[in-house]
């Protein structure tokens, strides 16, 4: 009997969730701030969902339901994409180590 | 354009990229190329996707032209938005992330076709399953974060809001919406679909107005965590590896944070959940104590003195700093005292401030090196040798009650041991109790200078007194 493809994604996710468990736990508490706004952008990546969406069918009519909240999603993963990693940058360049002099 | 194999490939790079972007935040040496990969790995797994497509008729245009709007607003937002706003930046955030997922739900039930899930009316049993869980997440998760949002802002009042029978409404809701779910699998009638996003935005809103303002840190970690969980609901949906992925480290960072947001309060999760916390029990504790004991009241010149003439202080930042926005004068402070020859650390409570790592990002804004800020248990011995202890816009996370008291409500608590060093000076606009509603005893210890102002203001008065 084959095995349910489903269950090769399930057990990317339960991996994939552990590694998550390790990484996040050797991320030093300073910057956790800068982990939700990056983790909040990655998650953006659900605009691939919102890609398909839009660019659905063969049809030139935009105007379907699906599509039209397709391109609403990507309206809003974009926001998400592009304000979550430049904010990181943001803060992250705000990081100094001390100065040497003095 | 390219085969399914080949783009699940690329997938699983932006997926490898994105863990790579949450290893580097494990030192801030290495973090901004850290956000470098997180921000390849998107760009990888956009452009596959629009290949794998492989559709450029005019809605490719369209595509362009909605993702660079929403790319100016957002890179507009990053640069404008004042470092003492993150928090509702983030929750403001997470709520889009959540709507999202909603939205992308919705499209796949109106056009599974599309995302090869059957016909409509006609969706393979698991992918409903998946893209309903996905849906009521992303909607939980949109509607929580909207209050989260409002809260932050100030545009609602922090304080909590309960009624009776909340919880059980809660909990007929949550079950409604398992009900739900297993008649639209059984029927594919969509109405039952509609009903259970409707749900799951109502659950959202009952779920954090109970939540008081200071437990916002919890509040925040766990909606970070529910916008992973929503994203990997579709990525199962999508039969798409780098959400799945990315969805799976998002949920349990969201939930690692909340952990450590919970053990910084010495309060089971449930506990915050459930909310009313420091709701009411202020007025009548307070009162009694406040006329009695006497407490010494101090001015800048005496702030000033006490830290200029002082070998080593340790400044113990709070949201108070936050909301008076006082980190840049704080540091034009310690800059005069180090040219005294004064030795300086920050001490930092896990949950000082209204988010993880708030008072980090608001120091070194204000550029304090990193290496000169500490957390809890790095820095809590030191105290006892240090001569002055500079509290600004912090409260509970020092109270010595949390040690001592086992009938506290913050009793537990693992607080900064403020009052070891020889003195402490508190900056406070009154005597009024923090968050918990525990009336702090340090305010009317021998060595302890209280200093009623807003902290802004004070810090600035010290500063041109130490010269």
């Amino acid at each position: 009997m084959e095995i349910d493809p489903f269950i090769f994604r399930l057990s990317i996710f339960v991996l994939a969730i552990f590694v998550g468990y390790y990484v996040v736990w050797s991320v030093t508490p300073s910057l956790h701030t800068p982990l939700m706004s990056v983790t909040n952008a990655i998650s953006s990546v659900i605009i691939v969902g919102a890609i398909i969406a839009a660019l659905a069918g063969t049809s030139e009519n935009i105007f379907e339901t699906s599509k039209i909240f397709g391109f609403f999603a990507i309206i809003l993963a974009a926001i998400n994409i592009f304000g979550g990693f430049l904010v990181t940058q943001r803060m992250l360049q705000m990081y100094k180590k001390k100065k040497t002099k003095k | 354009m390219i085969s399914a194999n080949l783009s699940a490939v690329f997938y699983l790079a932006s997926g490898i990229l994105f863990i790579l972007a949450l290893r580097g935040l494990s030192s801030p040496e290495t973090s901004r190329q850290g956000n470098l990969f997180g921000i390849l790995g998107m760009i990888i797994a956009i452009t596959v996707t629009i290949l794998s497509v492989g559709n450029f008729s005019s809605s490719i245009i369209y595509l362009l032209v909605f993702f660079v709007a929403g790319g100016a607003i957002g890179s507009f937002i990053a640069f404008k938005i004042p470092m003492t706003a993150m928090p509702e930046l983030v929750a403001g955030f997470h709520s889009l992330v959540g709507l999202a997922a909603v939205f992308v739900a919705i499209s796949a039930f109106l056009n599974p076709g599309a995302f090869n899930l059957g016909s409509p009316s006609n969706i393979k049993l698991a992918s409903l399953v998946e893209m309903s869980i996905g849906a009521a997440i992303g909607a939980i998760t949109f509607t929580g974060s909207i209050i989260a949002f409002l809260k932050l802002r100030g545009i609602m009042s922090g304080a909590p809001i309960t009624f009776t029978g909340q919880h059980f409404i809660n909990l007929a809701l949550g079950i409604s919406i398992i009900v739900l779910i297993f008649y639209l699998c059984k029927t594919q009638v969509d109405s039952f679909f509609w009903s259970v996003i409707f749900i799951s935005f109502l659950i959202g809103i009952l779920l954090i107005i109970p939540i008081g303002g200071a437990d916002m840190p919890v509040v925040i970690s766990m909606l970070n965590s529910y916008s992973g969980w929503a994203a990997a609901g579709i990525g199962f949906t999508l039969e798409n590896t780098a959400l799945i992925i990315t969805g799976a480290l998002v949920g349990s960072s969201g939930a690692i944070l909340s952990y450590i947001m919970c053990k910084g309060m010495n309060r089971s999760f449930a506990n915050v959940i459930l909310g009313g916390f420091g709701a009411d029990n202020s007025s009548n504790e307070v009162g009694k104590n406040k006329d009695q004991k006497p407490v010494k009241n101090g001015n800048a010149e005496d702030a000033a003195f006490l830290m200029k003439n002082a070998s080593s202080v340790i400044i113990v930042p709070g949201y108070g700093m936050a909301v008076a926005q006082a980190q840049h004068a704080l540091r034009e402070m310690v800059d005069k005292l180090k040219k005294n020859g004064v030795t300086i650390k920050y001490a930092i409570h896990p949950v000082a401030g209204r988010m993880p790592g708030h008072m980090n990002v608001l120091l070194a804004e204000a550029n304090v090196p990193y290496d000169e800020v500490f957390e809890l248990d790095d820095i809590n011995n030191d105290f006892a040798n240090t001569d002055v202890a500079f509290v600004i816009g912090a409260n509970d996370v020092t109270n010595p009650i949390a040690k001592t008291d086992p009938k506290s409500p913050i009793f537990g608590m693992p607080v900064l041991d403020v009052e070891k060093c020889k003195s402490v000076l508190f900056v406070k606009r009154s005597l009024s109790p923090g968050y918990a509603g525990v009336d702090n005893e340090l305010f009317y210890r021998d060595n302890t200078l209280m200093l009623f102002a807003d902290a802004k203001k004070m810090t600035e008065d010290i500063v041109k007194n130490i010269e």
